[in-house]
């Protein structure tokens, strides 16, 4: 996901809001993942937002992106110059209306925005993780946020809401844990990663690990690998973005100068933006984390998991309601795939609502301020609130 | 104050008077969701809709709908067998390319259908085409030949014609006619295929159904 946010133009905003923490598979009770590893402690950073009200079934659980953290929406203090990444979207009257709603947003497991990841620190040795942190699933991500959902106290979630990385994790939600999800919106998402997501990814991680830099991931005390990290955003921005969407921002205008430099500076401004993101990027994110990341999205198969290859048999006996939105331009998880997963729903006998929303951005559409998209999430959450009170 | 029961449209009303409470209903181009949403409503049916335009689908949505951008022909094939108390094609049978795998696919999806469309042989149609040589041009099908998307033209009497060949069996007929912007209307028993504006039929399986 790429980064849009601006402060409401409305000035409207849930204001302060603070980071949490919570540690769970401590000393005896390891957590065990998936590839069978156990492993432990296990801290996910969190944040919320609105009230949970008294018999508990207003809550929306928001899962973010690659990238994403759990700031999804206000400021952790007046100064900041930026707000949560789905600012637009989260607030007192917005699409997800936190007057009503009391809002979770949990950091993925293997990330580095506060959650346990390979550049946390490893009680064993001391010293950060690096490539002997094992590698997650996207069910283990789930798995560390149902955990945090006992510790809150919460059994049944109104909705769990995202896109992309957090769609996967929203499609998870509700076929392992189905007695807890009463709806679901995944945005922008896939059952699975196709080839070319596939392979995108593969060109990031190798960017990554072909820095010399990266020293195995073994470069907490030394250099980072700061320029690998930067292509691999570059890379990544590109399927964010889309031909239009590129030909409307740069076109093949140059950067700063009326004619070519003849050299390997950045002449255009696609070339310069992407320079700009990337070197932006690496100040923010752990090189590590965006391999263990992408790899899960790579692994993420909810149809073989879960389904023994079909995609019916991966939604069978799950009883939530589904909004399922793509995008025109997304190239990166085009509508056919999100067809894919609504035709298997239907299949199943549940209750789904698709709308394809034009839009030409590319995969990056679901995070940018859209009345349409958010009018949507504002109805459909309204409408299964409504049926749970009746 | 109108209540909206009075403020539907006099044909919706109809079908709505055809349906059970609570049963399970899908609505072929269901626009922007009037029928369903007066039936969730009103009879607490468990809607979808299938609508290929995007913004009627969020429109429907909005509203708390539970609706599918897509195409009806593509769309209808993908759920289990009875699935449905009511599969309900409104309006749109003169847009369908091929009628009768349509109605097939409503049928098997379906444990009923209801299926209303506009009568081309009213009265009115038959004195157009007879005086005034042009294709007819109504209020029910207000289009010219080159940019109507009503494809089929179809009677009251070839509707019948039709079930028997597919060998559904009619479970209600009503002929209308609408008036006051639909609002309002009656039932026309006499002479329906040359007086009714519109034909509403609900069809079940097997012929002996009625």
């Amino acid at each position: 996901m790429s980064e849009y946010i601006e402060h409401d133009p409305r000035g409207e905003s849930v204001g302060r809001v603070t980071r949490r923490f919570f540690t769970f598979a401590e000393s005896f009770e390891k957590m065990i993942l998936e590839n069978g590893v156990p492993f432990g402690p296990v801290t996910i950073a969190y944040e919320t937002c609105g009230t949970l009200n008294p018999d508990r079934t207003n809550v929306i659980l928001v899962l973010h992106a690659l990238t994403g953290d759990s700031h999804m929406a206000g400021v952790y203090s007046p100064e900041d110059a930026k707000p949560g990444w789905w600012d637009s979207m989260i607030g007192p009257g917005k699409g997800i209306d936190t007057n009503r709603f009391f809002v979770i947003c949990s950091n993925i497991m293997g990330g580095c925005m506060g959650s346990t990841g390979p550049s946390s620190l490893n009680p064993e040795t001391g010293k950060p993780y690096g490539t002997d942190f094992p590698v997650l699933t996207i069910g283990d991500m789930v798995r560390a946020q149902k955990k945090l959902m006992e510790h809150l106290g919460i059994t049944r979630i109104l909705s769990v809401v995202g896109g992309s990385l957090g769609g996967m994790q929203v499609l998870e939600w509700c076929v392992r844990y189905p007695e807890m999800v009463r709806s679901a919106i995944p945005l922008a998402t896939t059952t699975k990663h196709s080839a070319l997501a596939i392979a995108f990814n593969e060109v990031a991680r190798q960017a990554i690990m072909a820095d010399p830099n990266w020293c195995n991931g073994h470069y907490y005390s030394g250099r980072k690998p700061d320029l690998g990290l930067a292509v691999a955003r570059m890379i990544g921005h590109i399927t964010y973005l889309s031909d239009e969407s590129m030909r409307q921002k740069f076109g093949r205008r140059l950067q700063d100068q009326s004619d070519f430099s003849y050299g390997f500076k950045a002449d255009f401004q696609v070339e310069s933006y992407l320079r700009y993101q990337g070197s932006k990027f690496v100040e923010r994110f752990d090189a590590n984390s965006f391999l263990y990341i992408t790899k899960a999205a790579d692994y993420f198969d909810l149809e073989q998991q879960h389904g023994g290859g079909s995609p019916v048999k991966a939604f069978s006996g799950v009883p939530a309601k589904f909004l399922v939105i793509s995008f025109t331009s997304d190239w990166l998880y085009p509508t056919y795939q999100s067809r894919t997963m609504v035709k298997a729903m239907k299949k199943n006998g549940i209750d789904v609502s698709f709308c394809e929303i034009e839009a030409n951005c590319g995969h990056d559409a679901f995070l940018l301020p859209n009345e349409r998209l958010t009018n949507l999430i504002r109805g459909f959450l309204e409408g299964v609130f409504h049926d749970i009170g009746s | 104050m109108i209540s909206e029961a009075e403020n539907t449209r006099y044909d919706l009303g109809i079908i709505a008077s055809w349906i059970q409470p609570q049963s399970r209903v899908l609505g072929l181009g269901c626009g922007e969701g009037e029928l369903l949403h007066y039936l969730k409503t009103h009879k607490k049916v468990k809607e979808t809709g299938i609508e290929i335009k995007e913004e009627r689908v969020r429109t429907c949505i909005e509203k708390g709908l539970s609706v599918l951008q897509g195409d009806i022909n593509e769309e209808i094939l993908d759920y289990p067998d009875d699935y449905f108390d009511y599969v309900i094609l409104s309006q749109t049978l003169q847009q369908v390319y091929e009628p009768e795998s349509l109605i097939c696919a409503m049928m098997k999806i379906g444990k009923k259908g209801i299926v209303s469309f506009p009568n081309f042989c009213h009265w009115r149609i038959r004195m157009q085409l007879l005086f005034s040589g042009n294709v007819p041009v109504t209020r029910e099908l207000p289009y010219e030949w080159y940019d109507t998307p009503n494809i089929r033209v179809l009677s009251i009497k070839d509707f019948r014609k039709f079930t028997t060949k597919l060998k559904f069996g009619i479970l209600k007929e009503a002929a209308i006619v609408l008036r006051d912007g639909n609002r309002n209307g009656d039932i026309v028993k006499h002479y329906p295929n040359l007086f009714a504006t519109y034909g509403i039929f609900m069809i079940g399986k097997g012929k002996s159904a009625k």
